[in-house]
């Protein structure tokens, strides 16, 4: 089974979001860089779903593969090696030009340019995972965009995903009253959501797999015109102004506490 | 036509609360544009036959002149595919100025749909749409709702979603009784490739989403067994427990319990954070509380500084010390 899963480097900011004073970016200065939990969760549930399968059938030599993707800067490498760190096979990089943040029009016209070329040399995936959306951009359509230009099927908010012995998948969609069961026909695409698994933590030998990782580099993003949605600039929205109230400094802050709760009608 | 468009969030003939959200928003930006609002809902015959009087009252409550209804036998049941393929076939054959839903699980993805089939730009989780004659002005939630972007959108046939809660639903004042029309969309065979096969309801009481107290812990709670006190405070309110991602990254917790941008957004009436720091993606899950107490041992905590209310000390001294203190009241005569 050959598994490509989506994966964007976004800044991870900790107690507020500063922005570049062109109001273009992120102030990613004095921060680190991440992937959303979504698609963290989309390279756990592809390295599992071979695990299973290996497990389940030991004598199926079949082509295995993990591939992960992403389109960002040359620095987005790290987010690939991290997915190496973790059981990831394959890994390319598509370089974008500048490293702003891309349209989601763009970026989908970019990967799916890519995923072209991967399966062109390495074969076709039977499976491609997005996040259910960018921890950044909150697009929501990105995985869409590419699942329909490459002619498959695609589901978002999936929190659970079994892979058939005909080469298709059952796939669980989380709602309000319990999930939905859809059934795909292989090839086809999801997007998942954090919970579908517990994402493992590198290992030893996970972390020096990652070292000699080879990353393949893909120039599908220069082909790719804007789309119709452009970045004026990016704010913060209005903070709720708000003094604290000190109950206490101790458990003897108790009484005041359920005061409080009685207070609101909650008790 | 020459109205706005609304795709129905439904769940077979139910409404969804972002449909009327959806409705009460596309109100606006139909009276910039100087036209109507017109629903469009999905469904089957079947389907019709039971809800269809509900579902055309609720939408011209909510503003719309007219009640597109697409009808078709994929359609009895939600779908991507399918309902992607419905709204692409309506627009082509009507023409709508403009196409709008909400951001809710099914709104976002249909809407996706129509936009990849249609190859037209979409502008997802709106707060603000202000059309113009070349580029609309949008502003649009990032980040999970921490940080907005303005943004221009240049579409022969603007696609946009609001955000979800962003709008709060409102009736039309002069609603009139809608016109219905019916359409059969062509679904074309890709529309039954991802069609719900199967259900399966799990029943739950109180929800996270919904629960009056919320009593989170983070880190700081240290371990699984650590939340007992969290559970039995929870319990003694009538209230839900809830964790930071930290938690449920730790195994400690299910990722069902988890607060924020990745999990779920609450709105009680008292959210009890414990040993949680405020991380920016944890506080657009709880900023909708109406108020917060935080206990934390750190009173520069992001958590503290912008709670209601805080308690600087050891959660596991304070909190057992809550639960005897509500106890020892109900037990007064
Ligand atoms: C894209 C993205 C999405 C994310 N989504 C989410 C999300 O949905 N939900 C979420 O929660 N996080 C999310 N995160 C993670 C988030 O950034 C933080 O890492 C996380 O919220 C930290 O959890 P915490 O507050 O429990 O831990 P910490 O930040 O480690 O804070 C622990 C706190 O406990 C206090 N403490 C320690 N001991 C005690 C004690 N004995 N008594 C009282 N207080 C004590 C400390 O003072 C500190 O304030 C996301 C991150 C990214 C990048
Ligand atoms: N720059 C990118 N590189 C790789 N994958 C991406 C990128 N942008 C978006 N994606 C994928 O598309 C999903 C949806 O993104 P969005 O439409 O921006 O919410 C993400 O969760 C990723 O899986």
């Amino acid at each position: 089974m050959r598994i490509l899963v989506c994966v964007k480097r976004v800044p991870s900011p900790g107690s507020r979001i500063n922005v570049t004073d062109d109001g273009q970016q992120v102030d990613s200065a004095h921060l680190g860089f991440t992937t959303s939990p979504h698609e963290e969760c989309a390279v756990e549930e592809a390295v599992q779903l071979i695990e299973r399968v290996t497990a389940s059938d030991s004598d199926n030599n079949e082509d295995h593969a993990v591939v992960v993707l992403t389109l960002g800067p040359e620095a987005a490498g790290e987010q690939l090696r991290y997915a190496a760190s973790v059981g990831a096979t394959g890994f390319a990089l598509v370089e974008a030009e500048g490293g702003l943040d891309w349209d989601p029009q763009r970026t989908a016209t970019a990967i799916t340019g890519a995923v072209r070329s991967l399966e062109a040399d390495e074969g076709p995936f039977d499976l491609i995972l997005f996040g259910n959306e960018s921890a950044d951009g909150g697009n929501f359509q990105v995985g869409i965009r590419v699942a329909h230009a490459l002619g498959r099927p695609i589901v978002n908010g999936i929190k659970g995903i079994d892979s058939r012995p005909d080469g298709g998948f059952v796939a669980r969609r989380e709602t309000d009253a319990g999930y939905e069961v859809y059934e795909l026909d292989a090839p086809c695409a999801l997007g998942v959501k954090e919970g579908i698994n517990l994402p493992r933590y590198p290992t030893m030998k996970g972390r020096l797999a990652s070292r000699k990782a080879h990353i393949a580099t893909l120039d599908s993003a220069s082909a790719a015109a804007a789309g119709g949605q452009t970045r004026v600039r990016l704010h913060r929205p209005p903070e709720r102004a708000s003094t604290t109230v000190v109950l206490g400094d101790s458990a003897a802050a108790a009484p005041a506490v359920v005061d409080l709760l009685d207070e609101l009608g909650v008790l | 036509m020459t109205g706005v468009a609304v795709l129905v969030d439904h769940d077979r003939g139910t409404l969804s609360g972002g449909a009327l959200e959806a409705l009460t928003a596309a109100r606006s930006l139909a009276q910039a544009l100087e036209t109507t609002v017109e629903a469009v809902v999905l469904g089957d015959t079947a389907l019709f036959e039971s809800h269809g009087a509900d579902l055309v009252a609720a939408c011209g409550a909510y503003g719309a002149s007219v009640v597109h209804r697409g009808i078709g036998d994929l359609l009895a049941d939600y779908g991507p595919d399918a309902w992607g393929a419905a709204l692409s076939s309506f627009v082509e054959a009507e023409r709508p100025v403009a196409v709008t839903s909400v951001g809710t699980d099914r709104g976002a993805e249909a809407m996706a749909q129509l936009a990849a089939r249609a190859d037209l730009p979409l502008v997802a989780n709106c707060v603000t749409v202000t059309p113009a004659a070349q580029n609309w002005q949008i502003t649009r939630v990032q980040w999970g709702g921490s940080l907005l972007e303005d943004v221009t959108l240049e579409a022969s046939l603007p696609l946009v979603t609001f955000a979800h809660h962003s709008v709060e639903a409102e009736p039309a004042d002069n609603a009139d009784e809608p016109t219905v029309r019916d359409f059969e969309p062509e679904l074309g065979p890709d529309a039954e490739r991802t069609l719900v096969r199967d259900r399966v309801t799990l029943t739950e009481g109180v929800t996270l989403a919904t629960a009056s107290v919320v009593v989170s812990g983070g880190r700081g709670v240290g371990s699984a067994d650590g939340f007992a006190a969290l559970e039995e405070l929870a319990e003694l309110l009538g209230g839900r427990v809830g964790c930071s991602r930290a938690v449920t990254n730790n195994g400690w917790r299910n990722h069902a319990d988890q607060v924020g941008q990745t999990g779920t957004r609450i709105a009680p009436e008292i959210y009890i954070a414990c040993g949680i720091s405020g991380a920016i993606q944890h506080w657009v899950g709880a900023m909708g509380s109406k108020n917060i107490l935080a206990i934390n041992i750190d009173p520069e905590a992001n958590m503290v500084t912008k709670a209601g209310y805080a308690v600087i000390a050891d959660l596991h001294k304070v909190v057992p010390a809550v639960c005897d203190e509500i106890r020892r009241r109900r037990d007064r005569p």
